[in-house]
């Protein structure tokens, strides 16, 4: 690793773009993200819209930087509007202050008053007429020329970027967004902001990926040989984005006509010894629930991959919460042991989903990924993920049974790990019906006291007498530091570079990413956290990760949460004044 | 290339089950079910490994557990889907799925139609008696409206449920109506079902003898093995509409386009070369 990502915060260019439907914002995005990327910079970007299904006002929130950058900027330095249609509607998620400077389409309307108020400096111009002299040209790559000006992007990375986007539509396409990204960097020479031309750039190989392409990337590298999905936004582009590769790698998928039947297809499929995955949100996870605990009794290797959303009901489908981290531990009936993993950044959901599905693999049971909207649909430039050196697989029986073990087959024998040999069907000699009511080692249904007792102790032993190694947790200890802080998921990020920052100025905090919901590494979190004062931050209104911990015992019964909902993510920056607050109080 | 005759063991229907004693009430419709079963496995001579029997919650779906084969019981109404699963990552197995008729078309009424679409070579049985057995008597979507019971003291008052009629409408290519009191007939059904390339629906008439003791009387009612098979959806679907309930046979059997794993015959690369590809193709 080179040592630039040693760095307390990374230096961080922040722009983003916003226009009506139509207008071509999140492509402009697209684009410079691919061409910053080219000219051997780092970045990531997301997205919001309107309601509309297509053609809705949308905008793009780009940072740029010299090292892997995951976090969100206070404000955008740079806005470029290519109208103003609607643009209230993304207030929350393009900050604007008196240090950003807002480029805009004048021919048509004036900024909105929000806008005015912001006391940011405005710059009108008339794109609409610099494209009336190029013939076939739109104002967005006009916007586009404008932008890589301003930030100092080199002409030739905006014309690679775009050969690779806009290159089958043909030659002249290609050529005639040039002419109009030529226009645009033309058009404002005086460039205020301090650009790219700062940064050393690398010639390392670098990918550009969503976290919801790198759950699939990892499932794939996981050896995962079936999905089965029905559409829900935010998670749906996880089997969309798996629907080729799977197929080259010898897997299938299968468009559920429901959640309930996704589930049962995934089930069906890993039955049959296909490692197998679904991918849903909150509401969809609900209708998997009662499938999700066959495959527990049943010890069915499964994969949830679960994309937050904000919630309850239809909540807020297109922005991020971590608010289902109760549902993902709690909702199945009866007495259900189950994995909870969740990836604590973009990049690392490659390997972090990779582990899943090994888990459920070596395991037997039902994994459920958390992941959310940002973590799922954010783009991001990364260094490329080795492929993590598991060597998890299911335990069979032998291939070649001796009439003794054959007549003898017990599916759910009991063992000292608590995992029992799987046959898959094809296996001679080792039939047996997988079975969702209590049962006896052999299958057969049972509801007599001893079974019961027996199996559920055999299911929660084999979760909890394995192995996890380190990944259970990402720790970021401080010498000295009688302060912990203990996030998860999507808040990691910020709140590392916040913990961060206060250490460089003199506290001593240290900081913890747990990974391994459940089973919770109690022990080990406790004697981690036991002469420490604790705070739990999280993104959801009833602190549900800290009541989990402080349920199991794995932290101070004083320490603290800091929960507020969705769906805006955490900046690095709205998190300072909140620790040092907690800090001051519990000293 | 040469290939060995091997002399083949014909397999008897005794060869299918398993040890376990089914819970159904005696004189229950369901145990000639499960010997016409195993004589149409036997007649196929399958290896019992070889075949996948899915099955959802009720009485019949207890079924799996007497049978010698790879075998699911599920959650309910969900037989169908898990069944698609198993069948599309292992196309190389003989797919059953197997359940009652509250199991399969009220709870299960939506995998139903989209199994019937997508009409994957998946062999459905339902095991019909017009109620909901295992939680002892309430109306199911195929009790006649008048049917008196505890849930629904005046009846329903609902029309009947058309299962085949569904089917027909959903796109299976296999619609047949047995009687478990015809085991002749429903074993050639059943043979005709699993050989049959597509969905099969099987619609078992097979009588509750403790919650519909009325059922006893099929065995005057039924018309066995009646029915003229048809290709037509259009003649298939006069049949269906056009039959009382009491007439079995073949309904419709069709030639239709079959959902099938893609992956065996995409795959012109190892694990590695494909994965590299894929990685490739996020490269900067």
């Amino acid at each position: 690793m080179p040592n630039h990502h040693q760095q307390t915060v990374p230096p961080r260019l922040a722009v983003s773009i916003s226009g009506s439907g139509g207008t071509g914002a999140v492509t402009v995005g697209l684009i410079l993200l691919d061409a910053v990327a080219k000219a051997g910079f780092y970045g990531n970007m997301t997205r919001a819209f309107g309601p509309q299904i297509r053609g809705g006002e949308s905008a793009v929130m780009l940072h740029f930087s010299d090292q892997p950058i995951e976090t969100l900027a206070e404000f955008s330095q740079l806005h470029l509007a290519l109208d103003w249609v609607k643009f209230d509607r993304f207030e929350d998620e393009i900050p604007l202050t008196a240090d950003s400077l807002v480029i805009y389409e004048n021919s048509r309307e004036k900024p909105p008053g929000l806008v005015e108020n912001s006391g940011a400096t405005l710059l009108g111009v008339d794109l609409q007429a610099i494209v009336k002299t190029i013939k076939g040209s739109r104002i967005n790559m006009v916007a586009l020329g404008i932008v890589a000006q301003q930030i100092g992007l080199a002409r030739h990375f905006i014309e690679a970027a775009l050969q690779k986007t806009l290159g089958r539509k043909g030659s002249e396409v290609v050529e005639t967004s040039m002419a109009a990204v030529d226009a645009g960097m033309a058009l404002l020479t005086d460039t205020p902001l301090s650009g790219l031309a700062n940064w050393q750039p690398t010639h390392q190989p670098r990918w550009n990926m969503s976290g919801n392409e790198a759950c699939g990337l990892g499932t794939l590298r996981g050896g995962l040989k079936f999905a089965a999905a029905y559409p829900i936004t935010p998670a749906t582009d996880i089997v969309e984005y798996l629907a080729r590769p799977l197929v080259q790698m010898g897997g299938n998928l299968l468009i559920a006509e429901d959640e309930l039947a996704a589930m049962n297809m995934v089930i069906g499929a890993s039955f049959g010894g296909a490692p197998s995955m679904t991918a849903t949100s909150g509401p969809g996870l609900s209708l998997m629930i009662e499938a999700m605990g066959l495959a527990v009794a049943a010890e069915i290797p499964a994969l949830v991959i679960t994309v937050m959303r904000g919630g309850p009901s239809t909540g807020i489908p297109t922005k991020s919460e971590q608010s289902d981290l109760n549902q993902a531990l709690y909702a199945l009936h009866g007495d259900a042991p189950h994995l909870v993993i969740a990836p604590l950044n973009i990049q690392e959901s490659v390997n972090i989903s990779q582990w899943a599905l090994a888990l459920s693999e070596a395991l037997q049971t039902l994994v459920i990924l958390v992941t959310d909207q940002h973590l799922g649909q954010t783009r991001m430039i990364m260094d490329p993920v080795d492929k993590l050196p598991l060597t998890l697989s299911r335990l069979q029986p032998k291939a070649d049974p001796t009439a003794d073990t054959a007549v003898h087959y017990q599916r759910y024998q009991i063992t000292d790990s608590g995992i029992s040999p799987m046959s898959l069907p094809g296996m001679g000699s080792y039939q047996y019906a997988a079975e969702g009511l209590t049962h006896t080692e052999s299958g057969l249904p049972s509801s007599r006291v001893q079974d019961h007792a027996q199996h559920l102790h055999k299911r929660s032993h084999k979760i909890l007498q394995f192995d996890y190694g380190e990944l259970w947790a990402q720790r970021l200890p401080m010498a000295n530091a009688q302060h912990t802080v203990i996030t998860w998921g999507s808040s990691f990020e910020a709140v590392k570079e916040a913990v961060k920052l206060l250490n460089h100025r003199g506290a001593a905090i240290s900081l913890i990413g747990l990974r391994l919901i459940m089973p919770l590494q109690a022990e080990a979190l406790a004697a981690l956290t036991q002469h420490q004062k604790v705070l739990v931050i999280e993104q959801n209104d009833s602190a549900q990760l800290s009541h989990y911990l402080l349920a199991e015992k794995a932290i101070p019964l004083d320490s603290e949460a800091y929960a507020k909902p969705g769906p805006l993510l955490f900046k690095p920056s709205d998190l300072i004044r909140p620790i040092q607050t907690w800090m001051e109080d519990r000293t | 290339m040469s290939v060995e005759k091997i002399p083949v063991k014909k397999a008897r229907p005794n060869d299918y089950t398993s040890e376990h004693h089914p819970v159904w009430c005696p004189g229950c419709g369901h145990f000639f079910i499960l010997r016409a079963l195993t004589k149409a496995l036997a007649w196929l001579n399958l290896d019992k490994e070889n075949i996948g029997l899915v099955s959802g919650i009720g009485c019949s779906s207890r079924l799996p557990a007497y049978l010698d084969v790879y075998g699911f019981h599920g959650v309910h109404g969900r037989a169908l889907a898990l069944a698609s699963g198993l069948k599309l990552a292992r196309p190389d197995l003989t797919v059953i799925a197997a359940g009652g008729d509250g199991d399969g078309y009220s709870i299960g009424g939506n995998h139903f139609i989209h199994a019937c679409r997508r009409n994957m070579d998946i062999t459905y049985i339902v095991m019909d008696n017009e109620v909901y057995g295992m939680t002892k008597g309430q109306p199911s979507p195929t009790s006649a409206p008048d049917w008196h019971s505890k849930l629904a003291p005046k009846g329903t008052g609902l029309a009947r449920f058309n299962p085949m009629g569904i089917a027909l409408a959903s796109g299976a290519s296999f619609i047949a109506r047995g009687f478990s009191g015809d085991p002749n007939g429903l074993t050639k059904i059943l043979t005709e079902a699993i050989e049959h390339k597509g969905f099969s629906l099987v619609e078992i008439k097979s009588p509750c003898v403790t919650f519909r003791p009325e059922q006893k009387d099929w065995h005057h009612a039924m018309r066995l093995m009646n029915v003229t098979l048809t290709a037509n959806p259009m003649e298939a679907a006069q049949a269906i509409y056009g039959s009382d309930g009491f007439d079995t046979g073949i309904f419709f059997q069709a030639d239709m386009p079959v959902y099938e794993a893609e992956a065996a015959n995409e795959k012109p690369h190892s694990d590695s070369a494909s994965m590299e590809s894929i990685e490739k193709a996020l490269l900067v």
